[in-house]
């Protein structure tokens, strides 16, 4: 599949994450999210932004305890736990945000 | 998920004895590492022969075309995978020291190293 | 007129650097690719049998193989020179066969 962002075709998976993450743009992001039925809020920005600089580091999507356990350590524990991720990404924090994020699907997600 | 919350915990142990980037095996035991990591096993990595180029530090293969995957060896403490050794002679070796490698290690002997695998419910070389 | 040997397996690992030493003529030029960019480290248990072998042989290594692997081309063994894909081609052209130890 592809997504069309500032009228230039940018090519997804069949699961719609990103092919080349280098293509991602933030209108874009907004794009994938309203296909995943999110509102980008300043809280879901907070995590899509992480999960960049995650990626940056680590060059891999986080699993989801791992991701969880980053952001508790950066943000403190009222936003690393579940209910909190969940709320803002009812499908899972690891599959729509890093999507969202334009990361490709985290290795090991279930 | 039964195996996963079954508790039973082995010691595992993935054996890494090849170069990164000419062949693959590197990057595929990478991912199975950070597979297993979801079940909650005693996870040690080993890093021996030419494996123990897989953590030297500075890697930047872009103009070759292929990923720089050195970076993932950095999350693994977040995946709670800290048990990581080298072994001494091979690094002697290639002429490398624990200031090249771009994890924390604990550096082992051979002769300690082999014991270490002895003592492994299962070992898996690549 | 020579040859150009390339080897692209690491000597630690495989014996094609040893064989293709033991095969090529005086005057060859060999060029290491890939894994086989190791040997060309200083300091490394077969620096000495590269330090020889720039004796009798034209030493080559590919820049962007030691740099992949996060070494640095200034630290190579003496004897060896450093060059790029084009410096490749370049042997490629200078030399009447290529002989590729795999």
């Amino acid at each position: 599949m592809a997504y069309t962002s500032n009228g230039t075709a940018i090519e997804a998976d069949e699961e719609g994450y990103l092919i080349n993450i280098n293509e991602w743009t933030e209108d874009l992001a907004g794009q994938i999210a309203k296909d995943e039925g999110i509102t980008m809020s300043p809280e879901h920005w907070e995590v899509v932004n992480f999960l960049r600089e995650y990626y940056a580091e680590y060059q891999i999507a986080p699993a989801v305890r791992v991701l969880t356990k980053a952001i508790a350590k950066k943000m403190g524990p009222e936003k690393g736990n579940n209910k909190y991720l969940y709320e803002l990404f009812p499908y899972g924090p690891g599959k729509q945000a890093c999507k969202i994020a334009g990361l490709p699907k985290p290795t090991g997600c279930v | 998920m039964d195996e996963m919350d079954s508790g039973i915990v082995k010691k595992f142990m993935f054996v890494n004895r090849k170069a990164p980037h000419g062949t693959v095996y590197a990057l595929e035991v990478l991912e199975m590492v950070l597979i297993s990591a979801a079940f909650d096993q005693d996870v040690h990595l080993a890093f021996i022969d030419d494996g123990i180029y897989q953590i030297k530090k500075g890697q930047a293969p872009a103009e070759i075309g292929v990923k720089n995957f050195s970076p993932t060896y950095r999350a693994l403490e977040g995946y709670d995978i800290e048990k990581l050794y080298v072994e001494a002679e091979g690094m002697a070796e290639r002429g490398l020291t624990e200031d090249d490698l771009l994890v924390p290690v604990e550096v082992l002997s051979r002769a300690e190293m082999g014991k270490l695998m002895a003592e492994m419910d299962v070992v898996l070389t690549a | 007129m020579s040859v150009l040997h390339t080897v692209n397996k690491s000597p630690f690992d495989r014996n094609n650097l040893d064989s293709c030493l033991n095969h090529a003529q005086p005057g060859d030029a060999i060029l290491l690719i890939e894994d086989a960019v190791f040997a060309a480290m200083a300091g490394t248990a077969v620096a000495g049998k590269m330090a020889d072998a720039a004796k009798t042989f034209r030493l080559h290594v590919l820049g962007p193989d030691l740099k992949a692997r996060g070494f640095d081309p200034a630290g190579v063994v003496t004897g060896v020179t450093v060059v790029d894909y084009g410096g490749f081609v370049e042997l490629a052209a200078q030399n009447k066969a290529i002989n590729a130890w795999l």
